[in-house]
């Protein structure tokens, strides 16, 4: 046993190697390409090459005709299944501009699925789906949020939602205003791009009357809800599997069209389908995000407080509302303010559709956004004010003696309610830790030889465990191993070692001793599956509400066992013993499951086994907080931004495995960097994609990134969870652009010069031009 | 129908004598006729870098080569690291300096960083991180990447 040895057991704070490696880096993975079924097709979507019309026909012919098809269909094939619900379940207000699976009267984007195709290998399929024939009357193409809306159908335009929320005093505030300080800013259209593509393998077992869709990610249960209602089915007869996921960031997971027909051909042509996406369809078809431009104005005092923002939002939703609704411009509406009073607020956002993609959400959607909006504009206020854009920060930051600091603002059905957290404070942390007044020193220093060198700050709060509940069941076998079943879900960020660790603390295991189901709707019948940053904050509190149940049984059990109270027992390493006495008398944990089983009689009247099942509920979302400090090179000749320097502080309340948190923390960068520099979908004026290779949509190699320092602490535990738990996904990107795109002002010289992201070198050295002669 | 080809390819020091159609990428045919699935496909254009295997001892992207092209060839995969249980040094230290994350192109990056430091164990840092910024990784920013081929190039070395 581990007692008077130094092994780490993967307790809560202990950097272990994560349970997830060892098949990763023995490719044996298995990855949805990797799962094969006899007898399987493979489906091919045909898609919509035009971005606007109406379907006149669609010649399936010779396609069928072609050796090895066994099948092509159109809408009117599926004219039973109706299109793709939301996630949180129907919406009536937005439901007209739900996407089917396969387009019906009308294509709206380039990569519109509009037939499917079934083949008996993929080659086959990929050739046979050029020889389908789309005819379609072309309509005009409306490619930008912010031109005038177009009819979308039955008298409704593309404006298919205005979301607004506000409170205090808009007009009062701005009419007396000492200063009115206004920004125009824009967001590009760019995604998450996992490595791997989209896949999926609908299989129908006839035998136990049962659906199986391979390939589930992120939200499995969800998924499962809405399947059962598209395909007319009970919960019980559709299962979702999630295998190893090569990457999500809220793109991957979501029900998307070609998952509804991979379970609809399996149970029609009785064989297993597969459908392995290719990377020019990723880009057309995967969700896109972002897109968003701003009309912002902030009220100011003539102290530098920040009295009111209003922001008029275009948000450029792409063809259809898919699986999130409008969650994106809840979330944009309702986290704009970020970690400042402001008093008064109004934001409008003008929710439409486009001849593009969907969009839907990406790593720290909404937040993102506003917090380049946001950092932007008093970063102008700064300088309109002629005031240090630090001191107007802090005069503006919602004080630790405020907290828990309540606004009158929903995000996602949640009003938010800051949890404590000293935002000034970690702000004096992390200007010492880069030393802020000689790194400002040296580089005015370096600007005066010649160079174009700048640094930027932005401060961000982030939003994690998305409530309002989750349970966790675990069992503990006789030979001591313990299997913790979830309704979680792994996109690859290391679940399943941060739920072991939890439950390895509460138990006194090894984690190694700890298998974590998740994405399995065949093993627990719920789930909210990972999003939001709330796998570890919910499932975790679960799993630990759980564990500590197990041990309280194991325990009382052990107590009866040893003749000694519970009261003076421990557990160490799976060893059951004194406190005072660990090498004294002891049982396992597996010694423990024995005497339970139902038969032994040693367990009395108690349940049978050493398990337990437990819910967590939080009252609200915790939020957690920080910073990002961007030092940036500017090359006048080819405006190449090269980014010197970078550092990050957050408090993370808890950390369970602090190298996986700055994992996140890097990762998220690393796409925020992405975001801020390099990746953009664009469109020609008809519509169709010029960003559908990784050779125009630039995804950063690790010569575009820095090695950040990273300043985490946990100087604040979330009062919302019982192990003060707040989550870590997300914080690594969203301030990147808004640090990244001051620190650009500062280096060129010209204050609020960035209003756009991507900031390519193209627009910037087109900026100089123009500014700096 | 194509007319397939009779090959033999050495997988991992296996023979895998297979017929393919003559298009049929060598990435195709280690997964699917050779079985060898731990080779990933992440962008079939030859940017991403996830399905790099080392053929006659160079590193290949397997999407951009055709099974045929490799007849006779001696391929090795990420299944043909390890030794039996013993992991590559390259192998260990991405699981110790948390060099994967969702592990999809980690297979690409292992073969790559291998490949590269048997055939040049003196590479200077700036050209090991010029061949290593040739394989797109989305979940790690790279970071603890670089760190392991560090560590591992160090350990190769001594042997």
């Amino acid at each position: 046993m581990a007692t008077g040895t130094n092994r780490l057991l993967g307790h809560l704070g202990d950097s272990v190697p994560r349970l997830e490696d060892p098949p990763l880096i023995t490719g044996k993975g298995r990855f949805v390409g990797d799962i094969n079924f006899p007898d399987q097709l493979h489906m091919r979507i045909v898609r919509s090459p035009f971005a606007h019309g109406t379907i006149k026909s669609v010649d399936t012919a010779a396609a069928k005709a072609h050796p090895g098809v066994v099948a092509v269909w159109t809408s009117d094939d599926i004219a039973d299944i109706p299109p793709i619900d939301f996630r949180e379940g129907s919406n009536p207000a937005l439901a007209l501009f739900r996407q089917y699976a396969l387009a019906r009267d009308k294509v709206r984007y380039v990569g519109d699925p509009v037939a499917a195709l079934f083949a008996e290998d993929a080659y086959t399929a990929e050739d046979a789906a050029e020889l389908v024939v789309i005819n379609v009357n072309e309509l005009p193409v409306l490619l930008n949020a912010d031109d005038p809306p177009q009819d979308f159908k039955d008298g409704y335009t593309t404006e298919a939602a205005l979301v607004e929320q506000a409170y205090g005093d808009i007009e009062n505030t701005f009419a007396n205003a000492f200063k009115v300080v206004e920004l125009d800013v824009k967001i590009g259209r760019h995604t998450g791009v996992p490595l791997e593509c989209r896949g999926a393998v609908g299989r129908y077992d006839a035998a136990r009357d049962i659906v199986e869709l391979h390939g589930a990610a992120k939200v499995p249960h969800r998924n499962r809800e809405t399947l059962c209602r598209m395909l007319d089915r009970p919960a019980s007869g559709v299962h979702l599997y999630e295998g190893h996921t090569g990457g999500g960031f809220g793109i991957r997971g979501e029900l998307y069209p070609e998952d509804v027909l991979v379970c609809a051909a399996a149970m029609r042509l009785d064989r297993p389908v597969k459908w392995i996406e290719d990377r020019q369809e990723h880009l057309m078809a995967a969700n896109h995000s972002r897109q968003q431009r701003h009309i912002i104005r902030a009220a100011v005092a003539e102290d530098g407080e920040v009295l009111a923002f209003d922001d008029e939002i275009y948000l450029d939703q792409g063809g259809y509302i898919r699986t999130h609704g409008t969650r994106v411009a809840n979330m944009t509406t309702g986290t704009l303010p970020g970690p400042y009073r402001i008093p008064n607020y109004r934001a409008v956002c003008h929710f439409r559709l486009t001849n593009k993609t969907p969009a839907a959400t990406y790593r720290s959607p909404g937040r993102y956004e506003t917090t380049f909006v946001r950092e932007r504009l008093m970063d102008k206020i700064a300088v309109e004010m002629d005031m240090d854009p630090v001191a107007l920060r802090r005069r503006n930051l919602i004080s630790l003696e405020e907290m828990p600091y309540w606004r009158d603002l929903d995000v996602l059905g949640d009003s938010v309610e800051h949890d404590p957290g000293d935002y000034a404070g970690l702000l004096d942390q992390g200007l010492a830790r880069v030393s802020w007044d000689e790194l400002q020193a040296e580089l005015a220093q370096r600007r005066d030889n010649g160079e174009l060198v700048g640094a930027g700050l932005s401060m961000f709060f982030e939003k994690s465990g998305l409530g309002p509940s989750d349970g966790a069941k675990i069992f503990v076998d006789t030979t001591g191993h313990i299997e913790v079943v979830t309704g979680g879900a792994s996109l690859g960020q290391g679940f399943e070692t941060a739920m072991a660790q939890i439950c390895a603390e509460d138990l006194g295991t090894d984690y190694r001793r700890i298998r974590v189901v998740h994405g399995r709707t065949d093993r627990i019948d719920y789930g909210v599956g990972a999003h939001a940053s709330r796998a570890t904050v919910l499932t975790g509190s679960a799993v630990s509400k759980t564990a500590l149940k197990v041990r309280e049984k194991a325990l009382e059990v052990a107590a009866e066992l040893l003749q000694t109270p519970a009261a003076t027992l421990d557990i160490t390493d799976g060893v059951i013993h004194a406190k005072d006495n660990p090498t004294g008398p002891s049982v396992t944990l597996g010694d423990v499951a024995a005497a339970l089983a139902p038969a032994a009689p040693t367990r009395g009247d108690r349940d049978p086994y050493l398990a337990a099942e437990e819910w967590f509920n939080i009252e609200h979302q915790t939020y957690p907080y920080g910073h990002h400090i961007a030092v940036v090179k500017v090359d006048r000749e080819t405006g190449e931004v090269k980014i010197e320097k970078y550092f990050i502080a957050y408090d993370i309340g808890r950390a369970i495995n602090p190298m996986m948190i700055e994992g996140q923390l890097v990762g998220g960068l690393a796409q925020g960097i992405g975001g801020a520099l390099y990746e953009e979908f664009t469109y020609d004026e008809r519509g169709e994609p010029l960003s559908v290779t990784f050779m125009d949509y630039l995804l950063p190699t690790l010569r575009e990134i820095p090695i950040p320092e990273i300043l985490l602490t946990e100087d604040f535990p979330s009062i919302r969870t019982p192990l003060g738990i707040k989550g870590a996904g997300e914080a690594g990107i969203t301030g990147a652009p808004a640090a990244i795109a001051s620190a650009i002002d500062n280096a060129i010289g010209i204050p609020g010069a960035v209003t756009q992201m991507p900031m390519t070198p193209q627009r910037l050295k087109k900026i100089m031009d123009e500014r700096l002669g | 129908m194509i007319k397939k080809m009779d090959i033999n390819l050495t997988v991992n020091g296996r023979s895998h004598a297979v017929s393919v159609a003559p298009r049929k990428t060598l990435a195709d045919v280690i997964r699917e006729d050779c079985g060898q699935t731990g080779t990933h496909l992440g962008c079939e254009h030859g940017i991403c870098g996830a399905c790099t295997v080392i053929v006659d001892g160079a590193p290949v992207r397997s999407c951009l080569m055709f099974g045929v092209q490799a007849d006779g060839a001696e391929i090795r995969t990420v299944e043909g690291l390890a030794n039996g249980n013993e992991l590559h040094p390259m192998q260990r230290a991405f699981t110790e300096h948390h060099a994967l994350q969702c592990g999809y192109c980690t297979p690409g990056f292992l073969m790559l960083a291998t490949s590269v430091l048997e055939r040049e164990p003196d590479i200077s840092d700036d050209d090991l991180l010029d061949v290593l910024s040739s394989n797109l990784c989305r979940c790690t920013g790279y970071v603890n990447i670089i760190k392991a081929v560090r560590a591992a190039a160090a350990e190769m070395k001594e042997g």
